[in-house]
């Protein structure tokens, strides 16, 4: 396996299978019997926070913790931080420091990269969302999480369709996604106003649709992205009632889906813009489902990365 | 200060021995025995290469390059004659900033620097700037131009292609639309899609060219076109000549390489404006430049001090370094690849700009009497690109690495060497 | 290449382990089976069969080790493979681990540390197919299926007939 986890393009099928079929294990004994497992002892990891995201932090720390890694926290609020030395001087820090793996969480696309390309580090990089390019232990967790509702995908998502709704162009979550459930052989739709689809998609490998209602009965999993409002102020929707009322999760929308659909979302949700509260906390939600599963398959990718023996430090593209 | 250049090969075929004094090219036969010799057995001798876009940096930027190290590079390049564009700090639009740059050059005495003017005060784009103060200054600015950024107010661009009909000037345009590409980090396309890159769409600059292409009809002025990047900005181009209108236009050496998938593991060395681009651009802009319709080849020399590129994508510098890499990468993809002749090359890269600019002294056919700028090349050996080994202050090429062919060996600069063997003449020139 | 135990001696032998195991806890009052896979969990299906056949039948479980393996450094990171630890726990228990190999020791000791990670069994014994000697820590089995010195150089294989086809034990040279 590669040193890094910087792109879903990291991993070959089998490789990810492997994270989730770990992560499978993890959660029989770490979420039961043995809390705490000796695995990371002596190695250190530490969460480069550059953009604010608690969630996140606590769920990888935790995943460290459990596996008995010793964790360094770092906040680099972005703006406060003058530009080109935030990157290279910290990294630098982070080295003398020993660190054995960097999480970390930027704002600009590529910094993930950057970071495992630059000679500066000789940590294993896992990125947790890099700009608007990847969020790869997201794909993961989601993919986990679907997995162990329809369990008759456990070995190939062939034959699953996917809905992914919302802001597809500044989301990383999105990608991932896209990379990581076509990879697994899922069937791919995009549902999003045309000013949110990137002018790339005829690349990649999913249908898109700008009509959500047209899509809702054939599928097994309905996943909302985040839409900031925001972005209503550079014309990508004309008002946030325009925008709820053609791509919202409402009751209505929620009731046309299958009886074994399942509504995911990456989080933080805006209850009542692209989602509405009952959808949120509605039987067919397995959002919570998404933050546990979080830690198990980051501590799969941990135990992946750090586990073994020193990984060769080829980074694929 | 007379020299012999003993057994060069001319475009035309002919090996001959070129004597040199008073800095002109003074007798051409066989034999020749007039003050230092330099042989040039099996090299081809062309005239000096003229580049109208290089930014040298100074006043301001010193850190990234100064007028003396940015002529060292182009004598490096083969280049006798450089324009300097005016994004300085402070920007080049006032007379005393252009007599600076000038005097800087001829200070220096590694290439002849014309200094470019700016358009708008400040590169602004609110106001003219005093073209005509700069014209008649020492420097005699002709070509003018905000380029960093482009004059999008359509009015002004009209009013400055009409003030300079006066001195027969040229307004030379960077196409870039301002509100289509805000924060624009790539080429908008599959890659900035799949990499999380805000694009920077071929339309933004296809538009100020369709705009300014008829502008300098209406108006009968001369417009130039800065580094072209598009297919679509070739047919309009083509368009434009067909109706006979006078535009003439330039392309960089990375954009007739290199494609905007370099940019997959977000090296900031290959962030340029404007960016690179497609395959299918590249070959439009290389049968643009075989056919004409691109008259010259311009580098477009952005040096950047290191802390500007190694960080990442969204902080760095916009620019690549080119003068030392220019003719090879030309040679590379335009006479490796049979599209081009060294005729052809000689003409977009020396005499084309020369007769653009109106340098006289540049640009001229190798006989008696023509000013002695010249450049000897040996056209059959291959170089790796060593960014350690760059004349210029600045390191940030996107060639590190690659092997090139032709090596360029002597520079003659107003009948003085500036270059020996790949290598600056150090102080100044070897009388 | 030598067989040093077939088919029938390997059936012989676990029946014997089984009713060592019986007398040893006076019965099988709270004794629990863990096998440690992937072969001592199938040998430990097979005591458990023999236990239920014999007198009664236990909870039969299996504890993967790998997370608490001390040479994880070595080599790429392993698998997990299946830990089932019996609805029953291990609290107060008689823990039997069942393996296939006894050699250095390290297995167990990593397995001695997971089960101190789940809880407090009463006792834990251990249960082994071949013990082949070489011991590098201070580990010893409760219930041998049969000793076989070896030369450090050699090693022991185990087939079995639930993932190898076949039961027999052989003797290879090479480590």
């Amino acid at each position: 396996m590669n040193k890094h986890l910087l792109s879903i393009n990291d991993l070959s099928e089998d490789e990810a299978f492997e994270i989730l079929n770990t992560a499978s294990e993890l959660a029989k004994i770490s979420d039961g019997p043995m809390k705490k497992l000796p695995t990371l002892r002596g190695r250190t990891v530490v969460n480069l926070f550059f953009e604010d995201s608690t969630r996140t932090r606590i769920s990888f720390e935790s995943a460290a913790k459990r596996l008995s890694a010793d964790v360094i926290n770092f906040s680099a609020k972005g703006s406060s931080v003058s530009k080109g030395e935030s990157l290279k001087d910290t990294a630098q820090t982070l080295q003398a420091m020993g660190a054995d793996a960097v999480v970390i969480r930027h704002g600009a696309s590529g910094a993930a990269q950057r970071l495992a390309d630059s000679g500066w580090i000789s940590a294993s990089v896992i990125n947790a969302g890099d700009g608007t390019h990847e969020h790869p232990t997201q794909a993961l967790l989601d993919a986990y999480t679907i997995r162990s509702k329809f369990p008759e995908f456990s070995k190939s998502f062939k034959g699953l369709r996917v809905a992914i709704v919302g802001d597809i162009l500044h989301s990383r979550v999105a990608r991932s996604n896209v990379l990581l459930l076509t990879k697994l052989g899922a069937t791919v739709t995009l549902v999003a106003p045309p000013t949110l689809i990137p002018v790339g998609v005829v690349d990649w490998n999913v249908k898109v649709s700008y009509d959500l209602d047209s899509v809702l009965k054939d599928i097994d999993v309905l996943m909302m992205l985040r839409v900031q409002s925001e972005r209503m102020a550079n014309s990508f929707f004309p008002s946030e009632r325009e925008y709820s009322r053609g791509y919202g999760l409402d009751i209505t929308r929620l009731n046309s889906l299958n009886s074994n659909a399942i509504v995911m979302h990456p989080g933080p949700m805006n209850r009542g813009f692209e989602i509405s509260a009952e959808s949120a906390d509605s039987h067919k939600s397995v959002v919570l489902a998404q933050v546990s599963n979080g830690v198990l398959i980051r501590m799969a990718v941990l135990y992946q990365l750090l586990g073994g023996a020193a990984l060769t430090g080829e980074v694929s593209v | 200060m007379e020299f012999t250049i003993a057994n060069a090969r001319l475009l035309d075929g002919s090996v001959v021995d070129v004597a040199i004094a008073n800095g002109v090219i003074s007798e051409i036969g066989n034999g020749l025995n007039v003050g230092k010799k330099v042989d040039a057995t099996k090299n081809l001798m062309i005239p000096g290469l003229v580049d109208l876009h290089t930014h040298l940096r100074e006043p301001g930027r010193e850190d990234s390059e100064t007028v003396a190290t940015g002529s060292m590079a182009a004598a490096k390049g083969g280049f006798t004659a450089i324009s300097a564009m005016a994004n300085t700090f402070p920007v080049a639009d006032t007379a005393g900033v252009v007599e600076q740059v000038y005097r800087l050059g001829q200070e220096a005495g590694f290439c002849d620097v014309f200094p470019i003017g700016a358009v708008t005060q400040g590169l602004a784009g609110k106001s003219l700037a005093e073209l005509g103060a700069m014209a008649n200054s020492k420097a005699r600015v002709r070509i003018f131009s905000d380029d960093g950024k482009c004059v999008s107010d359509p009015l002004l661009m009209r009013r400055a292609l009409e003030y300079v009909k006066t001195f027969n000037g040229i307004i030379a345009q960077h196409a870039q639309e301002p509100a289509l590409t805000v924060d624009s980090q790539m080429n908008e396309g599959i890659v900035s899609s799949k990499l999380g890159l805000v694009g920077w769409p071929a339309v933004a600059e296809e538009a100020i060219i369709a705009r300014d292409i008829l502008l300098a009809e209406h108006v009968g002025s001369r417009l130039h076109i800065c580094h072209l990047t598009t297919a679509g900005g070739v047919d309009l181009v083509r368009f434009a000549k067909a109706r006979g209108i006078n535009v003439t236009a330039e392309v960089t050496p990375h954009h007739l390489l290199l494609t905007d998938d370099l940019v997959s593991n977000y090296d900031p060395v290959f962030k340029v404006n404007p960016p690179l681009r497609t395959e299918k651009d590249v070959l439009a802009l290389r049968k643009g430049l075989a056919d004409g319709t691109i008259d010259i080849v311009g580098t477009d020399h952005a040096p950047h001090p290191n802390e500007d590129k190694d960080c990442e994508w969204q902080s760095a510098a916009f620019g690549m370094v080119g003068l030392e890499t220019a003719l090879s990468v030309v040679v590379k993809a335009m006479i490796d690849t049979k599209m081009m002749s060294w005729a052809d090359l000689v003409d977009r890269m020396s005499i084309a700009p020369a007769k653009i600019a109106g340098y006289a002294r540049h640009g001229q056919i190798i006989k008696v009497g023509a000013a002695a700028n010249l450049t000897i090349i040996d056209t059959t050996a291959n170089w790796v690109v060593d960014r350690n080994r760059l004349a210029s202050k600045s390191k940030n090429t996107p060639f590190e690495g690659m092997q090139l062919p032709a090596k360029i060996l002597h520079t003659f600069l107003n009948g003085k060497q500036v270059l020996k063997d790949g290598a600056i003449m150090n102080g100044g020139a070897i009388e | 290449m030598a067989t040093v135990l077939d088919a029938g001696e390997i059936g012989r032998a676990l029946k014997r382990i089984a009713h060592e195991i019986i007398e040893h806890n006076h019965g099988l009052e709270n004794v629990v089976l863990l096998g440690i896979p992937t072969r001592g969990a199938f040998l430990g299906e097979r005591i458990g069969a023999f236990l239920k056949e014999i007198q009664s039948p236990v909870p039969v479980g299996t504890l993967d080790i790998t997370l608490h393996r001390d040479d994880l450094r070595m080599r790429p990171p392993r698998p997990l493979l299946p830990t089932l630890i019996p609805s029953g726990g291990i609290e107060g228990k008689h823990i039997v681990l069942v393996d296939d190999v006894l050699y250095s020791g390290r297995t167990i000791r990593a397995a001695l540390d997971a089960i101190g990670e789940i809880g407090r069994p009463a006792t834990v014994q251990l249960a082994v197919l071949v013990d082949r000697g070489h011991r590098q820590l201070p580990i010893r089995a409760d219930y041998v299926g049969k000793n076989i010195p070896t030369a450090a150089s050699e090693s022991v294989k185990v087939s079995l007939e639930e993932i190898d086809g076949k039961d027999f034990v052989e003797i290879v040279a090479g480590a």
